[in-house]
């Protein structure tokens, strides 16, 4: 710790000691380190708060805590083995993660259009239900942070019931690895949609307890209403995307402006607001919950069978997946064929597996409207097995740039709605 | 995007076999020998022999592509860009252009970033009100232009999405900051430093962001090993992953 003429440095050490100080001395500022491992930071982000009295005036944001090198790593394995690396980025988003990168590696094998009707449904399905539960956690842990665990216990408990259709799909809460490029990896297990009707039915209810307890609670209004303020302008030089700038007014969506995976068949409203406050936030995210509950009702509709991996044997592996005795996936007639049908099937399984498929060379850009906002991935190829370079334009990380814009001039409690109202998960920011 | 000059002579010399021969020539050289051996004696006779990568993508008019509806407005985009760069005299900015899988990519001269990023974000025209940030790529095999920035364009007002590459060399790896003209460019900038080294004048503090301050190296740089470094932890320090079992 250490006293200079105007300020108090707070990053470490013993908080009597620097109440002790700053008391003792004329300085009036306090620069205070928030984070990396406060509870209300969302995992380890760092804030490094220039304070005089309540009043912040100064906000920078240090990230880098959760740095795993996912984009290095996908330079180590195959196209397909990459899907288990970007799950695990924005682990509250990680179906978005893994759409947005199998759509860049389809685009460079020039497949876009031969990826299967109900992949693409299933796709879309899934993400939606994504959406919801990333949004309710959003919600929850924002209410959490500003002490209302009623908020908390209520959105991780709705999160759960889509969490359960996740497992049941995928085998996994997070981290899925479901969407390949291709496809899927496998098909929805029966009674899939009788649980997701099961959720339709009861959701619209579910979101309803939660807009009863928020919209018009004058607690929530207050910590809320005017605070954290950015304008479209704002938005638009800070790069900031998804509900963030939905909620300055610009109906924004790339679901509507660039329709992937088939979304231009779904009827759904762009929910609006112009607060550009935390509250238009909200209002913008559990709107935008209403309006999945709306596609993935359609995606229930458009469900018709047929495959759920492209057909070409060169990129798609087997997905026509049972359960087997031993409790895991797998295809017995695949099975079969290459081990006592075909000996070219067995090599050319060996070779699909473990070499992975070649991906032309070039570079080619997707991205997806994710909970939180443009989720883009560059990926390029030189030609083999493995990416020459993935890139992911991750919106937590292009939106807590705006934590100075939205904080400097408010007081450290706003700070907390603030980044709450970003909603970043660090393991996107760091990757 | 190319001049008057440069279109005549697309339209005649560019596919005469002599030209692509030259083209070819002037790529950089992908690896020497038949095997590729440098360990042994190359017993084959072909030790001089240089094989060569394939020379630039260049695509030409028409951009747009009728079969293609991703490709619709690139043509307008290419022309309205080119508009605003013959007002300004700067239109050899843009070395050649490149379309493929339904995006285009306009090839830029790093010296001139900063007025074509004012250009796409200020001509009506073109208004690219949002810049998704930039990607730093390493290709080790292309002498003289190493590093790569990759920038994504989008248009909110046009619904129109471009990407925009410069490169730089590995012994001179300065690219003009564009964070003036997009502040969102910021983190990225500093991103693409960290992992790639790549400097980017004018950022108002290019600082590490992911890595730690004191961090030697630039962890994605092709000639960066994956793992293979010591990490010291409370002054125990764990052996690189390939150091730590067998994996050969």
């Amino acid at each position: 710790m250490t006293v200079t003429e105007d300020y108090i440095d707070a990053s470490g050490g013993d908080w009597d000691e620097v109440v002790e100080k700053a008391q003792g001395s004329s300085a009036e500022r306090l620069v205070v380190n928030m984070g990396p491992q406060h509870p209300s930071t969302h995992g380890v982000l760092r804030l490094i708060l220039t304070l005089d009295g309540e009043t912040c005036t100064e906000a920078r944001v240090g990230i880098g805590y959760l740095h795993t090198g996912i984009e290095k790593n996908m330079e180590y394995r195959t196209w397909t083995q990459g899907t288990t690396f970007v799950t695990r980025m924005d682990y509250l988003t990680p179906l978005f993660n893994e759409t947005a990168y199998c759509l860049a590696v389809e685009k460079l094998l020039d497949i876009t259009d031969r990826v299967p009707e109900r992949a693409n449904v299933i796709r879309v399905m899934l993400m939606e239900l994504n959406r919801m539960a990333s949004h309710f956690v959003a919600m929850a842990t924002f209410g959490m942070e500003l002490g209302a665990t009623t908020v908390m216990t209520n959105g991780f408990r709705e999160r759960e019931m889509i969490l359960d259709i996740f497992e049941l799909v995928t085998g996994l809460r997070m981290n899925h690895a479901y969407i390949r490029p291709g496809g899927v990896a496998q098909d929805l297990p029966p009674g899939t949609v009788g649980k997701v009707r099961e959720l339709l039915k009861e959701m619209p209810e579910r979101i309803q307890i939660m807009r009863k307890l928020l919209d018009e609670n004058p607690l929530y209004l207050a910590r809320t209403k005017d605070v954290a303020y950015l304008n479209l302008p704002g938005c638009m030089a800070l790069g900031v995307t998804g509900p963030l700038v939905r909620a300055s007014g610009l109906a924004w969506d790339l679901r509507k402006a660039k329709p992937y995976c088939g979304y231009e068949n779904y009827e759904f409203d762009v929910p609006v607001s112009d607060g550009g406050d935390v509250y238009a936030r909200y209002r913008v995210r559990i709107a935008e919950m209403e309006e999945s509950l709306k596609i993935i009702e359609q995606c229930l509709d458009k469900l018709e069978p047929g495959p759920v991996m492209i057909e070409d044997a060169k990129i798609g592996w087997p997905a026509k997946l049972a359960l087997g005795p031993d409790g895991l996936g797998n295809s017995p007639d695949h099975i079969a064929h290459i081990m006592s049908g075909s000996m070219e099937a067995l090599i050319h399984h060996f070779k699909l597996v473990t070499e992975g498929f070649r991906v032309p060379a070039g570079q080619a850009y997707a991205a997806v409207e994710s909970a939180k906002g443009e989720l883009g991935c560059y990926a390029v190829s030189d030609g083999g097995t493995r990416p020459h370079r993935v890139h992911f334009r991750d919106p937590s990380f292009t939106h807590l740039q705006a934590v100075a814009a939205m904080c400097e001039g408010g007081t450290v409690a706003d700070v907390i709605a603030a980044v709450a109202s970003i909603d970043p998960v660090m393991g996107g920011v760091d990757r | 995007m190319s001049n008057e000059y440069e279109r005549d002579r697309d339209e005649a010399a560019e596919n005469l076999p002599d030209q692509r021969g030259r083209e070819r020539l002037a790529a950089p050289i992908k690896r020497t020998g038949m095997f590729g051996t440098s360990t042994s004696g190359d017993t084959s006779g072909f030790g001089g022999l240089q094989v060569r990568g394939s020379a630039p993508a260049h695509s030409r008019r028409p951009f747009t592509d009728p079969d293609d509806p991703r490709t619709a407005d690139f043509d307008r985009v290419a022309d309205d860009l080119e508009a605003a760069l013959t007002a300004l005299d700067r239109v050899d900015l843009v070395e050649r252009v490149e379309v493929a899988h339904g995006e285009i990519t306009f090839h830029v001269r790093r010296e001139g970033l900063v007025e074509l990023a004012r250009v796409l974000r200020d001509d009506p025209a073109l208004r690219y009100e949002l810049c998704t940030g930039v990607a730093g790529v390493h290709y080790p095999q292309e002498v003289g232009r190493e590093l790569h920035a990759v920038y994504h364009f989008r248009s909110i007002t046009h619904n129109s999405e471009i990407r925009v590459e410069t490169t730089c060399p590995d012994a001179d790896p300065h690219v003009p900051s564009i964070v003036a003209v997009y502040p969102t460019n910021d983190w990225h900038e500093r991103e693409a430093w960290d992992f790639f080294g790549i400097v980017f004048d004018g950022h108002p503090g290019l600082t590490r962001i992911q890595m730690p301050d004191d961090w030697h190296g630039h962890p994605q740089r092709k000639d960066y090993p994956l793992g293979g470094i010591p990490v010291e932890y409370r002054g125990a320090t764990i052996p690189p992953p390939d150091e730590r079992r067998d994996y050969k």
